[in-house]
């Protein structure tokens, strides 16, 4: 074995031109790749990035039928003074001063109400390191206070409520149903996350029933937004329902591995199940001396 | 012990005896039962696919009282309580009641499906023995044809298997089968309209028809093949690795009775026990969770089953290349990935044996087995060729690379496009020079060691036997233990 590894071997020549081939179209490959895409993205966007403009969505949350609860978040006027320094501190630079966006880089923030500034930053989207990246979920960077300071602030901007649900007014049934309607399109049906066009999609885990809301009725990022007349208050309470019990689905089987179907299933045949027999095979195979 | 044995003996000598006399039989049981098993191992990889056949067909039999193939929409009104008064199929809602309401159905039906998955496996991992010592050389080139066919029809008859049950990911796994079906130029929308009974989802008929695929007629053919397949095998004799006392005409090994037999229901004992382990405690398929299907229906992530995964990774990779005339479209995409590719394999695995006949020019009969090293070139063909349907089969799981590592997936795809026939180049040159360099220095790639052999005398001495590098010279010659002899000397 030693020897093998430190002969000279005789057909190096070959293996290194192998080599380089391979490192060239690899090279190529990646090259090639944001090319592509950069027809979409107008030439702006990161390698594996979104499709144009998905940053800069003139989408407005769509606001709760009459009659539908809403979400009230605390506001006064020193919370609006807070929210405006931590605004101008933190989010201006993309947003804006007085919240007008940036072209091509950060949607303007007024008229968007409260529940978009919510969503973002309790799952800690926002705000983001490069303006241009998917906001991606990640620990809160702002206290709740803070948020809520931040909520009053925009708010003040005008805007539809946030919306809301209630996972005990919803029927688990027909979360299911309306979810592999909606949703499990591109989260999965267990809501484990996917892939979109370059676009990964989250699994919704650590979503909380108020986030399901107002992801629901603003659509983040690449994800369309559904009006009340598509998803009813009764569908998002159930909706929020279902996304809970997602975290911890009936797995009567045993193991669930993962909930994710034949991929880690596949695995489990191979390693486990096969590996197994074969080490079977191996012990009782041969006569040992 | 000896009392039993006396009486086990004189148990069988009375039944070969009742046997003789009816049916002239004892001399084929004798034959039978001193049938010589070559020593190694790898010769029990494919018993293991053909132990998880039985377990097979009867966890199958099972499943099989309880399965209704009907597509007529019912509303479910059972214990699970997502699903409560939803629409679905008779065919979801059987398998759904079978999974909760059937003692031990759930059980039954894991087992069923991981034993599936174990079968091709296993399957696959024997192919790999038989190519890569030679052993579907002449004589045994009918049996390795026949075991290509029953790897083709156990692919088939997994994919018929999780289709039946008409759940979210088995109706999207039928979709895309219509798309290939549809794609084959010419006769592709006959086909499929035949096939289905109708366009997609099909009609009526097509549940019932894909049961009795299942159920019976790709498993009787398996059955029978299997039959013929070992049948030939004891027809012709195993084939085995050379070795002490071991020639091209003789088998050195085990006979049946008492050894071999008792080391194989060991290992029949063995697959059922780790397949039924695995029934009850790792879930596979929760259809309860995929929900029923409906055509207006679909999820992100989803996969075939892995023996059809490769399909999945082709159609990915192929670029989007359609020959057209005009607005007619002579061949649809689909065509490369679903239907291509997969022949083209296995036109090369049976055209094998002929095209190394061809450029090695050897026609002879080949009873001994070769070592993966002494034969560089066929070894490194077959890594190199394993290695392009292994990446293809790869690349079908990019989507989840790409959530999981957030490497961009068409960076994946156009890599791949260019990685997948690289690749197996590199995996060709490194193979051959590996098993050359294994051949002239014969250390075992695993087992290779560096030090001397001494024997310690009654007084103290040492005596130095040998060292590593005259391994094989100092390592006694064993006996041979059950030799048949060769044909021509009897």
């Amino acid at each position: 074995m030693r020897r093998w590894l430190t002969r000279r071997s005789r057909i190096p020549a070959v293996l290194r031109l192998t080599l380089a081939v391979i490192l060239a179209a690899g090279a190529v490959a990646v090259l090639a790749a944001p090319s592509s895409e950069g027809q979409t993205s107008s030439g702006a966007g990161v390698p594996g990035g979104p499709p144009a403009g998905v940053n800069a969505p003139s989408k407005s949350p769509e606001p709760p039928a009459p009659g539908d609860p809403v979400k009230t978040f605390p506001d006064s006027p020193a919370l609006r003074a807070q929210g405006y320094t931590l605004y101008q501190a933190g989010c201006s630079s993309c947003h804006g001063i007085a919240l007008q966006g940036t072209p091509g880089v950060a949607p303007s923030l007024r008229g968007v109400g409260a529940g978009p500034v919510d969503f973002y930053l309790s799952t800690g989207r926002m705000p983001l390191e490069q303006p241009r990246e998917e906001p991606q979920r990640a620990p809160a960077l702002y206290t709740r206070g803070q948020i809520d300071a931040l909520i009053a602030y925009v708010a003040s901007f005008g805007g539809p409520p946030a919306p809301t649900a209630d996972p005990a007014k919803g029927n688990l049934a027909l979360g299911l149903h309306e979810f592999t309607l909606h949703c499990a399109g591109c989260h999965q049906v267990v809501a484990r996350g996917g892939l979109t066009v370059n676009v990964p999609v989250p699994d919704l885990l650590a979503a909380t029933p108020q986030q399901v809301a107002e992801a629901v009725r603003m659509g983040p990022y690449v994800m369309p937004h559904f009006g009340t007349r598509q998803i009813d208050q009764h569908d998002l309470d159930s909706i929020a329902r279902y996304v809970l019990w997602t975290r911890h689905p009936v797995n009567a089987g045993g193991w669930a591995i993962y909930n994710l179907g034949p991929i880690p299933e596949g695995i489990v045949a191979w390693f486990m199940g096969l590996a197994a027999l074969v080490i079977v095979a191996r012990l009782i195979g041969e006569r040992l001396a | 012990m000896n009392v039993l044995q006396r009486t086990l003996e004189r148990r069988f000598l009375r039944g070969t005896r009742w046997l003789e006399q009816r049916l002239g039989a004892a001399k084929g049981i004798k034959w039978l039962l001193s049938y010589v098993f070559p020593d190694h191992w790898s010769f029990l990889l494919g018993e293991i696919a053909l132990y998880a056949f039985i377990v097979l067909v009867g966890t199958g039999t099972f499943l099989a009282l309880y399965y209704i193939p009907g597509d007529s929409q019912v509303i479910y009104h059972g214990p699970y309580a997502l699903l409560q008064g939803e629409q679905m199929s008779e065919a979801y809602r059987s398998v759904v009641d079978l999974s909760f309401s059937v003692p031990a159905g759930l059980l039954f039906r894991q087992a069923h499906h991981w034993a599936a998955d174990v079968f091709v496996a296993a399957i696959v991992l024997h192919l790999c023995r038989i190519f890569f010592t030679g052993a579907y050389r002449k004589p045994r080139d009918v049996n390795y044809f026949i075991g290509l066919t029953m790897l083709m029809l156990a692919i088939l008859e997994g994919f018929a298997g999780y289709s039946l049950i008409d759940d979210l990911l088995s109706g999207m796994g039928l979709a895309i089968a219509y798309g290939v079906a549809l794609s084959l130029p010419g006769i592709g929308a006959q086909l499929g309209y035949l096939v289905w009974g109708g366009p997609f989802p099909g009609s009526s008929s097509f549940l019932p028809r894909l049961e009795i695929v299942h159920v019976f007629l790709i498993p009787g053919t398996l059955a029978v093949l299997i039959t013929l397949h070992l049948v030939m095998i004891m027809r012709q004799h195993h084939s085995q690795f050379p070795g002490p006392g071991r020639r091209e005409r003789n088998v050195v090994g085990t006979p049946l009775w008492p050894a071999y037999a008792l080391r194989s229901i060991g290992l029949l004992l063995a697959v059922a026990g780790v397949l039924f382990l695995l029934g009850g405690l790792v879930q596979i398929n929760p259809i309860w969770q995929w929900g029923p299907f409906h055509p207006y229906l679909s999820e992100n992530g989803a996969q075939p089953d892995w023996y059809i995964g490769w399909l999945i990774g082709a159609l990915r990779l192929m670029p989007n290349w359609e020959p057209a005339i005009g607005n007619y479209t002579l061949i649809p995409n689909p065509f490369w990935g679903g239907a291509a590719f997969p022949l083209f394999v296995f036109i090369v695995m049976f055209a094998w044996p002929a095209i190394e006949r061809r450029f090695t020019r050897d026609h002879l009969r080949h009873d001994l087995l070769d070592r993966p090293r002494d034969r560089p070139t066929r070894t490194a063909i077959g890594a190199a060729f394993l290695s392009w349907v292994m990446i293809i089969f790869a690349v079908g799981s990019t989507d989840r690379l790409f959530f999981r590592l957030h490497i961009s997936y068409t960076a994946q795809i156009h890599f791949w496009r260019a990685g997948v026939w690289v690749l197996p180049i590199l995996i060709f040159f490194i193979t051959r020079s590996a098993c050359r360099s294994l051949r002239r220095t014969d250390t075992h790639p695993m087992r290779a060691w560096q030090g001397t052999v001494v024997r310690r005398g009654p007084d103290g001495s040492i005596t130095r036997l040998g060292d590593s590098a005259d391994r094989t010279q100092s390592r006694p010659s064993e006996e041979p233990v059950g030799t048949v002899p060769a044909e021509s000397e009897r």
